[in-house]
């Protein structure tokens, strides 16, 4: 039985790409067959991330208009020989595809892969519906900020409005000894306001931009993220593990417990 | 470098969680003219029934407000209605 679900935010920048590629490399990493399908039609970013943009020679458009079969579009990740990913089309813009053909893609694909992750265009427009329309489960990345909540509150709500079977959500960037210190919604507060089930929390962690810089996603690393990534996947697979949000800060603390790792 | 301290006595995520609640409450309550126009309507037609008002004036909308012992503003529907004048039409 497998299942579709898309990584969706409202606001840009919050990590919705880095948020896919992890937790589709963690379920490849748990043995799973993952597809992570870039539904970013004309701004293409997700095999960046995954390190195999290099690999590319069909894409999500050639597929719907049948310019090749998904078997020539679909790449194989570097490290998991059951991780595949379809990248989106850099030439061509959100009204290349539409809802209906998403739909009968994802289902096209539910024969060869136990989770299906798409990743969704910034913005509420025709790429969200797009990317939306063949989900089952929803994913709502959100980071600890006023203007990134907001969004995520207007999303949850068109996803309800189009009644999404199951909404989750994630809070990325979340910064503890900021929390701590009082200068940082807590991941309660952001739960409280949204009112949305958690799903997991992301600790602010640079070992992200090292991984994005080498197209290395770090689930199930020795990181605070891969960890906290490895635990999402694992509550996709439905173990019950809490959710507890690593110290990554830039406190004193943990500056100077780095510094003695490195000496 | 800006520290977050304490603004008018609070510390900034308590800032961002009230501006917050605010900025949502305005934004699901953001109904659109025709749903007032609506309401508008209905509550002309009610209360005319009753006291001599101006219908040109009727002015609905949705607010903010605070109210005793409720820590955060709380949304209302308000709706101000001119008296022409003060009978009892309707009663008597």
């Amino acid at each position: 039985m497998s299942e579709v679900i898309v990584i969706t935010s409202g606001k840009g920048g919050v990590g919705k790409t880095t948020t896919s590629a992890n937790i589709g490399t963690g379920l490849a990493m748990l043995g799973t067959r993952v597809a992570l399908i870039d539904t970013d039609i004309g701004l293409r970013n997700l095999d960046v991330v995954m390190g195999l943009e290099n690999r590319i020679v069909y894409n999500l458009v050639d597929v719907v208009e049948g310019n090749c079969r998904m078997k020539q579009a679909l790449i194989r990740d570097k490290r998991y020989p059951n991780l595949y990913l379809l990248p989106s089309a850099q030439t061509r813009d959100k009204s290349a595809v539409n809802p209906e053909q998403m739909i009968k893609l994802t289902e096209d694909l539910k024969d060869d892969f136990d989770y299906i992750l798409l990743d969704c265009p910034a913005g509420i427009e025709q790429g969200f519906r797009n990317a939306v329309a063949g989900a089952d489960r929803a994913l709502v990345v959100t980071t600890p900020e006023v203007s990134a909540i907001r969004d995520a509150d207007r999303i949850i709500g068109l996803l309800e409005n189009g009644n999404m079977g199951q909404i989750q959500l994630i809070v990325n960037r979340v910064r503890t000894d900021m929390v701590r210190r009082g200068d940082m919604m807590s991941v309660d507060d952001v739960m409280d306001i949204l009112a949305v089930p958690l799903l997991g929390a992301i600790p602010d962690d640079e070992s992200i931009v090292i991984s994005t810089n080498q197209g290395e996603p770090l689930a199930g690393t020795d990181t605070p993220s891969g960890q906290a990534y490895l635990d999402i996947c694992k509550r996709l697979l439905g173990e019950d593990i809490p959710v507890c949000i690593p110290e990554t800060g830039r406190g004193f603390i943990s500056r100077l417990t780095g510094f003695l790792k490195r000496a | 470098m800006v520290r977050g301290r304490r603004v008018f006595g609070k510390r900034s995520g308590e800032i961002a969680r009230k501006r917050l609640k605010l900025l949502l409450a305005a934004d699901k309550t953001d109904c659109s003219p025709d749903f007032l126009g609506m309401i508008k309507d209905d509550i002309r037609a009610v209360v005319s029934k009753y006291m001599d008002i101006d219908p040109e004036e009727i002015e609905v909308g949705i607010t903010n407000t605070l109210f005793h012992g409720v820590p955060d503003p709380v949304p209302v529907f308000y709706a101000n209605i001119p008296i022409r004048c003060l009978s009892y039409k309707g009663i008597i």
